[in-house]
């Protein structure tokens, strides 16, 4: 009879490429250290010891992913698991770029008298004795560093999952350190838990429907790979009905990380509530890895179905753009503004994601889908942190003073803050000679090229409604009457300023000169199997 | 050795400008001083140019100066280049000689003005631009040196600019430029659009084989430009409000330099009007219209210098007359439009040194018998007044009666013309004489006339020494033989009778002239203006021109800008305002269904999860 069927001794070690995934090894270890660190160092080495290991973590990350990209090499890696190609190079190099600008403003200490942007003892209830007792002890959660960490090589790991089971693990990986990091607020804290549970509660909610739709492709294809079901779309005839929910599902999930429209509501109140810095951080990078990731998704396993889904992301795309710009205008907190403008800008890039003007499809002539949407990521990266650091420095006796009426002749009173401010506003707008005009520019001409004017048509209107509130806080700023219990205008530490720097640097320059990136982005080419 | 002299011609003053406006009150005690002698310098750079090319013949003597590639767009390309040949050199010599001797005559004028260093500077900054004007070889360049020229005009017209009078003739000016500005840059356009470049070399080259249409329409271009720089009908109306400036500045720009300018384009541009009749034929056109109608309106005036522009005007309408009679006159035109520069600067700088003896007024009725007590002055003016008439052998004689019989030769009408013309001229200008000069005093209380300094004076002397002994430049062909490189052959003219008949006809109608002013304006000069015949009416109001101007152009404007404003009232701002009302209406609604339940959030997720999957389905089934 036949017994038990052991391990043979011919069991062979699965081949990993470690060259070519060390970019995420490095983040995840350096992550782990970070806990052990945690849990080993004295107190008062915490801070600088986790912040060390993160920057070193994401220089050397940052670098190797450099070398991979200079190399050109590209495979699937991991037995098929994780496609590290242009794309997801590009992802990455981003990511740990936007990473590095936001572990700078998680960082500073020197706006709230000394301490950091995060909840002294989060365990603390809000007001109580114990919470006075950790403040005065000046306690700081430095978990936050490895949190960061483990949040980025997620999202990492998202936007080059080749397999739909790692797109949800990396999606799980990425999400549970920003509920976390969104709870953690020093000041105003009971919002900022209220935002931590309405993203939990709701990424719980999106990551059902994103499993039941992987469920519902295995179901179809017998296969969790990318390109398995890509060429199960091929050959395979009847269980159109599976397909096409699976599909559905798998984008209400994806849809919900992007913020797109209907499933954007969690958006604003949890940017208003987490921690500004936390709030930067995730409007950029999460942002990034969830596009990529919808992108790789749609195109690589789906793209045979285009027909079928193209309709949908068209109303989805309009939806998003027309509420998002429009909402906007009656919005009275400044983070609350640019919670919408993201969502609008979400709206904005989807239209070069069903623009569908990719390498493959013959309708080339210019940049394609993806090209356009990574160098948009870039550009809109930049200038959110940078924005976002900015809103971090105009404070009052309650923290920072985040409602627009605060803002006002805030021009008057530190004319650079809000000068700087005022340009990443017009960057937002897409005013020519910014970034976020090259960046308008590059999705636009992609969607156009791709057959999807009227999608742009509605972009160029959506803009022009957007332009409205954009300008508005700039006209509050600077037209307006300085009143006499206006906000101060914190002088920042080194991290902030350097974040604000390097944000404002970027948004310049990839509005004079945006050649280079769009050059690299090009070299990124397209999503392999 | 000449390639840096003809830049540092352009450089010299413009760096002297510089200077003098962003030195500020620093310069103040020395600025009148730097601003002379960098005109002084410029003038010796032009004296050994012209030197130098004594040494060369014929073609030789033009030299292309390439500096620097100033820009390159798609297949046009504009080289900085400048071009000394022996037009642009006598140009120059006229321009850095006479400006000179009005900076130094400025030195006097100017002395109680506290911002002298600043009207020094904007005479600087004018020089260098005029410079670039006639030393450019390239359209577009000229087309620099005209708007430099142009914000020199507006900036010195506007000098007082605390007068209201003042203001608004700068404003004028510059708004009546622009208009025949346009037709300059119109111009250049059309020249990158036929050949492909604005070079002087190019569209020579080019205008050959340019078309009918297209030599006409360039021309009339061209001619829209010079008309617009050189006062000509119908842009004249400017010039007679430019006396608002200074004097000085009126000597210089407005009767001796920039408003030859339009003379100078269009003899420069020969090659392009000697492909069109029409094109020419409009310019002796103008010139003749121009010539008539400005003598018109010097019969009439009583302010000294308004009676002076009017026969500027005249005298730039014979000189344009005589460039648009095509190889025939081209040289006259030259030559007149220096002999005019002496001697108009001349009388203008005498009128300001009158003006400075009589507490800065200008109305003639006010003078009388100023010859006994400015004796200088009046000799000096008496040598312009002659040269003007065309005694001989004063210099105007020879440039003007030159143009009288070349009309004749082209054209009885236009002949005539020219010799009506000739006839008010000495009839204006003995008016001048007499009111100023001659006859009883009729000043005002509290004048004492009194000649002007040596400062003043001196340069006055050379003027008048010069509008005597100008005539020379045309002894034995010398300026016809010396423009052949440029303008061509000269082509000998025949006019309908001998010479010294029409050298008699002509002197006999400029005697007539002088015969009726002398009978009308011996004696007995009202101090007020007599209300006078409807002839005199006309001419005082300048021929109705600034009338014609507003009716025509001025009202149905501000109809145009009133029903714009009303529309943009109503119209834009009423949809901008509805538009604006709609979306934060309907911001409002929508923001309601951010309600911060959780519930109700996962409610729409669960609606957008159905409609996801449906329109999914109803794609496919459809």
């Amino acid at each position: 009879m036949i017994g038990l069927i052991l391990p043979s001794a011919d069991f062979v070690a699965p081949k990993i490429e470690y060259n070519e995934l060390m970019p995420l090894l490095v983040v995840f270890g350096a992550a782990c250290v970070g806990v052990i660190a945690e849990a080993f160092l004295p107190r008062a080495w915490r801070h600088l010891v986790q912040l060390a290991i993160t920057l070193v973590a994401i220089i050397v990350a940052g670098v190797l992913t450099g070398f991979l990209i200079a190399d050109e090499k590209e495979l699937v890696a991991a037995l098929g698991a994780i496609s590290v190609d242009g794309p997801a190079l590009f992802t990455w190099l981003i990511l740990l770029a936007l990473t590095l600008v936001s572990v700078l403003l998680f960082a500073e200490r020197s706006l709230d008298g000394g301490l950091s942007a995060f909840a002294g003892q989060a365990a603390a209830v809000p007001g109580s004795e114990a919470e006075r007792e950790g403040t005065a002890a000046r306690l700081e959660h430095t978990e936050i560093f490895p949190l960061t960490l483990f949040a980025v090589g997620g999202m990492m790991l998202f936007a080059s999952a080749n397999d739909l089971l790692v797109l949800f693990v990396a999606l799980e990986v990425f999400s549970l350190p920003l509920y976390l990091l969104c709870g953690l607020a020093r000041r105003r804290r009971l919002i900022s838990q209220e935002a931590a549970m309405k993203y939990f509660l709701l990424g719980a909610f999106a990551s059902a429907f994103l499993l039941f739709g992987i469920a519902l492709l295995y179901g179809y294809a017998g296969t969790m790979s990318l390109g398995g079901i890509a060429d199960a779309l091929q050959t395979q005839t009847g269980g159109d009905a599976i397909l096409l929910a699976g599909t559905g599902l798998i984008a209400v999930g994806l849809l919900f990380k992007v913020g797109a429209v209907p499933f954007h509501s969690w958006t604003p109140d949890v940017y208003q509530g987490a921690p500004t810095p936390v709030t930067g951080f995730m409007a950029a990078c999460t942002k990034i890895a969830a596009f990529i990731g919808l992108m790789r998704v749609f195109y690589v396993a789906l793209g045979g179905t285009r027909w079928d889904w193209a309709p949908m992301m068209w109303v989805v795309a309009i939806l998003t753009m027309v509420v998002g710009s429009i909402v906007a205008i009656t919005q009275t907190d400044v983070k609350r503004m640019l919670a919408y403008s993201s969502i609008a800008h979400a709206g904005f890039l989807l239209t070069a994601f069903v623009g569908l003007a990719q390498a493959g499809s013959g309708v080339t002539n210019g940049v394609t889908s993806t090209q356009a949407v990574l160098f948009y990521l870039v550009t809109y990266g930049f200038s959110t942190i940078g924005a976002f650091a900015v809103v971090t420095l105009v404070r009052d006796a309650g923290g920072e003073a985040t409602h627009l009426s605060r803002w006002a002749g805030l021009g008057k009173k530190s004319p650079l803050l809000a000068g700087i401010f005022a340009f990443f506003l017009l960057s937002f707008a897409g005013i020519p000679l910014t970034a976020g005009f090259t960046g308008k520019w590059a999705v636009f001409s992609a969607a156009w090229t791709g057959g999807a004017w009227p999608l742009v048509v509605v972009a160029v209107l959506s803009s022009l409604i957007a332009a409205f509130f954009y300008v508005r806080v700039i006209v509050l700023m600077f037209f307006s009457d300085l009143p006499t219990d206006a906000p101060d205008v914190v002088l920042p530490g080194w991290q902030t300023t350097t974040a604000v720097a390097l944000g404002l640097a970027a948004t310049v320059i990839l509005g004079l000169v945006p050649g280079p990136v769009l050059e690299l982005a090009a070299r990124a080419g397209e999503f392999i199997r | 050795m000449s390639h840096e002299l003809t830049w540092l011609l352009v450089a010299i003053p413009a760096v002297s400008a510089a200077i003098l406006l962003l030195g500020g009150k620093a310069t103040n005690a020395w600025g009148h001083l730097l601003g002379t002698a960098a005109s002084l310098a410029a003038f010796v750079c032009g004296v050994l140019l012209f030197v130098q090319m004594q040494g060369h013949h014929g073609e030789e003597r033009s030299e292309t100066v390439r500096l620097f590639e100033w820009f390159q767009v798609g297949s046009v390309k504009v080289d900085f280049t400048l071009l000394i040949d022996p037009l642009s050199i006598l140009f120059v010599l006229l321009i850095t000689g006479v400006g000179s001797l009005i900076h130094i005559y400025s030195i006097g004028y100017m002395e109680h003005d506290p911002r002298r260093r600043r009207f020094f500077a904007y005479l600087n900054l004018f020089v260098a631009a005029m410079l670039l004007l006639v030393l450019s070889a390239d359209y577009l360049l000229v087309f620099v040196g005209w708007e430099g020229v142009g914000l020199a005009s507006y900036l010195l017209i506007g000098f007082w600019q605390h007068k209201d009078s003042a203001a608004v003739a700068a404003k004028k000016a510059f708004v009546v430029n622009r208009v025949g500005d346009i037709g300059l840059s119109l111009a250049v356009m059309s020249m990158w659009a036929l050949f492909g470049s604005s070079a002087f070399v190019s569209v020579n080259a080019g205008a050959e084989s340019m078309s009918h249409t297209w030599a006409t329409l360039v021309g009339l271009m061209l001619l829209l430009a010079a008309c617009g720089k050189s006062a000509q009908v119908p842009l004249q109306s400017w010039l007679l409000d430019a006396m608002e400036g200074p004097t000085p500045v009126s000597a210089l720009i407005h009767a001796a330099t920039m408003v030859t300018a339009g003379v100078y384009l269009v003899v420069r541009s020969h090659a392009i009007f000697e492909q069109s009749e029409a094109a020419s034929t409009a310019v002796v056109i103008v010139g003749t219209v121009t010539a008539l109608a400005g003598a018109i309106i010097g019969t009439a005036k009583d302010d000294i210098k308004k009676a002076l522009a009017g026969s500027t005007m005249s005298q730039i309408g014979y000189m344009m007359l005589a460039a648009g009679l095509g190889p025939a006159g081209y040289v006259f035109a030259i030559f007149h439009l220096i002999t005019h520069g002496f001697f108009k600067a001349n009388m203008f700088l005498g009128a300001g040194s009158v003006m400075h003896g009589m507490n800065d007024d200008v109305n003639m009725r006010h003078y009388g018998a100023l010859r006994t007590p400015m004796k200088i002055t009046f000799v000096t003016f008496a040598f312009g007044y002659l040269a003007i008439l065309g005694i001989p052998p004063f210099s105007g004689f020879f440039s003007k009666d030159k143009i009288i019989e070349a009309a004749f030769a082209d054209n009885l009408v236009i002949g005539l013309c020219t010799l009506l013309g000739a006839g008010i001229t000495a009839f204006y200008m003995t008016r001048v004489m007499l009111m100023t000069f001659l006859g009883e005093k009729r000043w005002e209380k509290d004048v004492h006339p009194h000649e002007s300094p040596k400062v003043m004076t001196v340069p006055l002397v050379i003027l008048a020494l010069l509008s005597l002994v100008g005539g020379v430049l045309a002894l034995g062909g010398w300026l016809e033989h010396w423009l052949e490189p440029v303008v061509g052959a000269h082509e000998e003219h025949h006019p309908p009778l001998p010479i010294i008949v029409m050298t008699l006809i002509t002197l006999a109608v400029v005697a007539v002239g002088i015969v009726i002013a002398v009978a009308k304006y011996r004696r007995d000069i009202p101090r007020e203006a007599p209300a006078g015949s409807p002839l005199t009416v006309l001419a005082r109001r300048d021929l109705y021109g600034d009338a014609l101007n507003e009716a025509v152009l001025m009202r149905p404007g501000q109809y145009l800008t009133r029903t714009l404003v009303w529309l943009d009232n109503r119209g834009v701002d009423g949809l901008v305002n509805g538009l604006a009302a709609l979306f934060g209406g309907l911001s409002g609604r929508l923001r309601r269904f951010q309600t911060g339940f959780v519930r109700s959030y996962a409610l729409s997720m669960v609606f957008g999860a159905a409609f996801v999957v449906v329109a999914l389905l109803a794609v496919r089934l459809s």
